[in-house]
């Protein structure tokens, strides 16, 4: 029973959210709207073993001392103090100058935009690093991005701008976007399209049954 | 000896590529320089797009991004909500993504003050709810069953502007600035499933993953980055942040790629290359 009543569940349900898509009658589109609301509770739920998941992560690694478990009080500290002001401060969030609206613009802010910041660092020591016109794949890889990079910016046309239209960096680097690239994206979006089909059906089958976790 | 310079390079200090990339990004910044800006028929579209309704009309401009990629999206965000405004377009608003709820709200409501908008009556803030493509499947039935309150506790029925706007059909476009997975969510449900007319406006390192949306008319527009926000910026006549920055960014992208030359030829005349 502990198998048969989850894959009947997701039997149904998959059967059926595919079967109303094709059926705007009034009764699928009820029970389309109960099947809607009661997804947003089953996640709430799941919100809260995220967070407890979270908290025994980072209580086993302070309690045996892990590699750089201090940073795991950091998390705690930061968990447990961002949800206190929120809890004791119901109206922070229309109130800019409230402690809870001040970590966010003043602490949080700043820490995530630094960090992406970063990438721009990054990106250039490794092109400088790793793009190598070592074989003729990588050599046209390294041209189509040189070609986008200088298209994409004033550069690229000062600098062939004397070429005939149809033939700057602009126009290539158009070029590259629209068709090598899009003819690329759409043959990875159609495989994995299928991919997930493929799956989705054979979960609703009961074929695939790894998502119900643990031995025979 | 020769030969030592270009070893020399091979192995050149990565903090050498940081140094020179801090100085042209943040230097650029300092002085007022016109970056001519080609303006892409993708960003014209959307322009265009929203140019042509009538005041008085409903847009939603739902914005999923948070501070990481503000530097990209907000200016984009900005620019599209002083044309709406500038226009007398009524604008709803979404956060889907957790982390940027805040900082969305605080630039929806610093643009509606530039133009003296009264919440409510011309634009109304949403919020956030978990779980998006759930939130997108529900906002296609009706606004209030995922928002039955908007960010700020309202009864979305004592909004004077929420009166007869139930769903996405009640909308003439979306155009949703987003720097996370979920455009595809949008894509998928709100253009799939409820034929919602859509733009977007994504992180220039996600961009090429929606040309081919663009060209099979899933999207009517597409803004990548700050360039397709600089372009927007220039549409409306309004040279703000993006254009700003434009210069840093010419300029970085022709140091990257210097230094991916240098890096070639020292890798070549090392002799690397033919081991290679």
């Amino acid at each position: 029973m502990r198998r048969e009543v989850p894959l009947t569940i997701v039997f149904v349900c998959g059967a059926f959210m595919a079967f109303q898509y094709f059926v705007p009658h009034h009764v699928s589109a009820t029970i389309y709207q109960y099947a809607l609301n009661w997804t947003i509770i089953i996640g709430i739920f799941t919100l809260t073993v995220g967070i407890g998941s979270l908290i025994n992560l980072h209580y086993d690694r302070i309690s045996k001392r892990k590699e750089r478990w201090q940073y795991s009080i950091v998390t705690l500290v930061a968990l447990a103090y961002m949800t206190i002001l929120g809890l004791l401060s119901p109206n922070a969030l229309q109130d800019p100058k409230s402690l809870l609206m001040t970590m966010y613009f003043y602490v949080l802010s700043p820490v995530q935009a630094t960090m992406f910041a970063l990438l721009a660092f990054f990106i250039a020591s490794a092109a400088y690093r790793a793009f190598r016109a070592k074989t003729l794949l990588a050599t046209l890889l390294m041209l189509s991005a040189v070609i986008v990079m200088l298209g994409r910016v004033f550069i690229g046309d000062f600098l062939t701008g004397w070429l005939p239209e149809g033939m700057r960096f602009s126009d290539v680097a158009r070029y590259i976007l629209d068709y090598p690239n899009t003819a690329a994206k759409r043959a990875i979006y159609i495989g994995v399209g299928l991919g997930v089909g493929v799956t989705t059906l054979k979960i609703i089958l009961g074929i695939e049954r790894t998502w119900l976790g643990g031995g025979k | 000896m020769p030969n030592d310079i270009w070893n020399t390079l091979m192995n050149l200090d990565r903090r050498w590529v940081y140094l020179v990339i801090g100085l042209v990004t943040f230097l650029p910044i300092l002085v007022t320089v016109d970056t001519p800006v080609q303006i892409t028929s993708e960003v014209k579209s959307v322009f265009d797009r929203v140019e042509s309704l009538p005041e008085g009309t409903v847009i939603m401009v739902p914005m999923e991004y948070s501070p990481d990629t503000m530097a990209e999206l907000q200016p984009m965000a900005r620019a599209v909500l002083r044309h709406c405004f500038s226009k007398g377009l009524k604008v709803i608003s979404t956060a889907l993504q957790i982390q940027g709820v805040l900082l969305i709200e605080q630039d929806l409501r610093t643009v509606a003050n530039e133009f003296d908008k009264v919440y409510g009556e011309d634009y109304v803030f949403l919020g956030y709810k978990p779980y998006p493509d759930i939130v997108i499947l529900n906002m296609g039935e009706n606004f209030r069953l995922p928002f039955p309150n908007d960010y700020y506790d309202n009864d979305l029925d004592d909004l004077p502007m929420m009166a007869g706007v139930s769903n996405y059909s009640s909308v003439a476009c979306i155009v949703n600035i987003n720097a996370t997975s979920g455009v595809d969510s949008w894509i998928n449900y709100a253009n799939g499933r409820y034929k919602a007319d859509l733009a977007l406006g994504v992180t220039a390192v996600i961009a090429t993953d929606y040309y081919a949306f663009l060209q099979s008319g899933q999207i009517f527009g597409l803004m990548g980055g700050l360039k397709g926000a600089a372009e927007y910026e220039r549409l409306i006549g309004r040279k703000g942040v993006a254009n700003k920055a434009m210069t840093s960014v010419s300029v970085a992208h022709v140091f990257i790629i210097l230094f991916i030359i240098i890096g070639n030829v020292a890798f070549f005349a090392s002799g690397r290359g033919k081991r290679a």
